[in-house]
């Protein structure tokens, strides 16, 4: 189990992958070399909130602006977040 | 959260799924000879695709949803316009990798290519030392040029994957192959064991490494990724199916993700697939969409009703489709028998032979280097049998 996001931690995609939406597909995805990875829905809801200067709490705060009917999004982002880390799809500022 | 991402399509059984990789071989002129080369024995170099065909290429095969875009060859960079192709690629929001031996790169065209909007180079390297690189590559010059293009990819901000072609001859450096790739700070390395298909089928005899030398190969990539532990190169070992008892699920089924278009513009549903008697059309006369969803050549076979036995009433069938048509066809002559690595198959003895003449140290031919000379003698060999 990776390690929750913190929330003062400021994510920025890693500059090796590509993040786009994909009409195709129909979902965000995240290329790299020679490979590509779709994301579920809420997945990419969050990366499409990761811009660098955005911190942890404030991508939770704008998720949950945008959809307030979602209950307990703090956790799942966090965790979400940890995760894409590990991937190294996010690096740290 | 291993379910917010998934690396492969989901399409429906029956369904026919969309493109998500053109690879674009520009060219099959290349200044390297490796003797495991992927491109076809009988190498035509004229009749190349021009620029306008294969800008348009890229836009059809985007919009019915490739996201990869490949520029391979023989050597791309010997194409003059392809600035030009990257650009288009990456403004029709491609992810463009280019896939070079690193021979006619330069620092300004490592810049220009960013400029373009390059995402990712690939360099590819035939061994750690100097030697034994020239000697596989068929080129005097050849290693030292690759080392000083590898840096300056490096140093110009790219992702940088590395690929070593894995043989018999430099499966024993293996340790100093992922010590070169550390050193030059690769983000990935392939190391691919060559796969036997054309040139790498006819030097076969020099080229598959016995099972001990592979396990060992295997041992020290397991070695070093436990010391990595994450940080440093993703070291990408990809096993020979020649010691496999199963087929590899072959370019993931037939027609299902891989677009490949040859040099003068034949569509093939992967890069070997020209040995195969069938006609494949071409994008000269033929649209993308009509090529990948309706051509008789990408749907010969997809789906389970080309199968023989022991395919057909395999329950693993739907797993590895039975294998690769390619190899199939290049060791038993009918493309759609079970490829000879499934130890159902009643061609397994060609495989379990080959892996004996491995232990042995037999070699029927001397080693025929990837060239235009030699390519007659290619064809006459194959056509013996």
């Amino acid at each position: 189990m990776s390690a929750l996001a913190l929330p003062a931690a400021v994510p920025a995609l890693n500059r090796h992958f590509r993040f786009q939406w994909e009409p195709a597909q129909d979902c965000y995805v995240l290329l790299y070399p020679e490979g590509m990875v779709k994301l579920n829905g809420p997945a990419g809801e969050i990366l499409a909130c990761v811009d660098g200067e955005r911190d942890v709490a404030a991508i939770i705060a704008c998720l949950k602006a945008r959809f307030p009917e979602a209950d307990g999004i703090e956790q799942d982002i966090r965790e979400f977040l940890g995760d894409a880390h590990e991937q190294r799809w996010i690096d740290y500022a | 959260m291993s379910s917010a991402g998934s690396i492969m399509p989901d399409s429906a059984p029956g369904e026919v799924s969309n493109p998500l990789w053109l690879l674009a071989e520009l060219t099959y002129r290349c200044p390297l000879q490796c003797a495991y080369c992927a491109n076809p024995v009988a190498l035509r170099y004229n009749d190349e695709l021009d620029t306008d065909d294969w800008l348009s290429v890229f836009e059809q095969s985007r919009a019915l949803g490739a996201a990869q875009l490949g520029f391979s060859g023989g050597e791309p960079l010997l194409r003059q316009d392809l600035e030009i192709l990257i650009r288009s690629g990456r403004e029709l929001g491609y992810y463009t990798n280019l896939i070079t031996s690193g021979i006619g790169l330069s620092e300004a065209r490592i810049a220009a290519f960013r400029e373009a909007g390059l995402d990712h180079i690939q360099v590819s390297f035939q061994a750690s030392d100097e030697e034994l690189n020239n000697r596989i590559a068929g080129s005097r010059k050849a290693f030292a040029q690759k080392l000083a293009m590898a840096q300056e990819v490096k140093a110009q901000g790219y992702p940088m994957v590395l690929n070593f072609v894995i043989h018999r001859q430099n499966i024993e450096q293996i340790d100093r192959i992922i010590e070169l790739s550390m050193e030059l700070q690769a983000d990935y390395v392939e190391l691919a064991t060559a796969q036997y298909y054309g040139w790498a089928l006819l030097n076969r005899d020099h080229l598959l490494p016995t099972r001990a030398q592979l396990e060992r190969a295997e041992a020290v990539t397991n070695d070093y990724r436990a010391r990595l532990n994450g940080s440093g190169p993703k070291l990408i070992f990809v096993t020979p199916d020649y010691y496999e008892e199963r087929p590899k699920g072959c370019m993931n089924g037939w027609g299902n993700l891989f677009l490949t278009i040859t040099p003068d513009g034949t569509a093939l549903p992967c890069h070997s697939a020209r040995e195969l008697p069938i006609d494949f059309p071409n994008v000269r006369q033929t649209r993308v969409e009509e090529i990948w969803y309706r051509s008789n050549g990408f749907n010969h076979f997809r789906g389970y009703e080309w199968m023989k036995e022991p395919c057909r009433s395999c329950s693993e069938k739907e797993k590895d489709f039975g294998g690769c048509r390619c190899q199939a066809f290049a060791m038993t002559g009918d493309a759609a028998n079970a490829d000879p690595v499934c130890s159902k198959s009643p061609h397994h003895h060609l495989i379990t032979d080959a892996r004996e003449r491995a232990e042995q140290g037999m070699q029927q031919q001397p080693l025929l280097l990837r060239n235009h000379h030699n390519s007659a003698e290619a064809e006459r060999l194959i056509a013996k049998g």
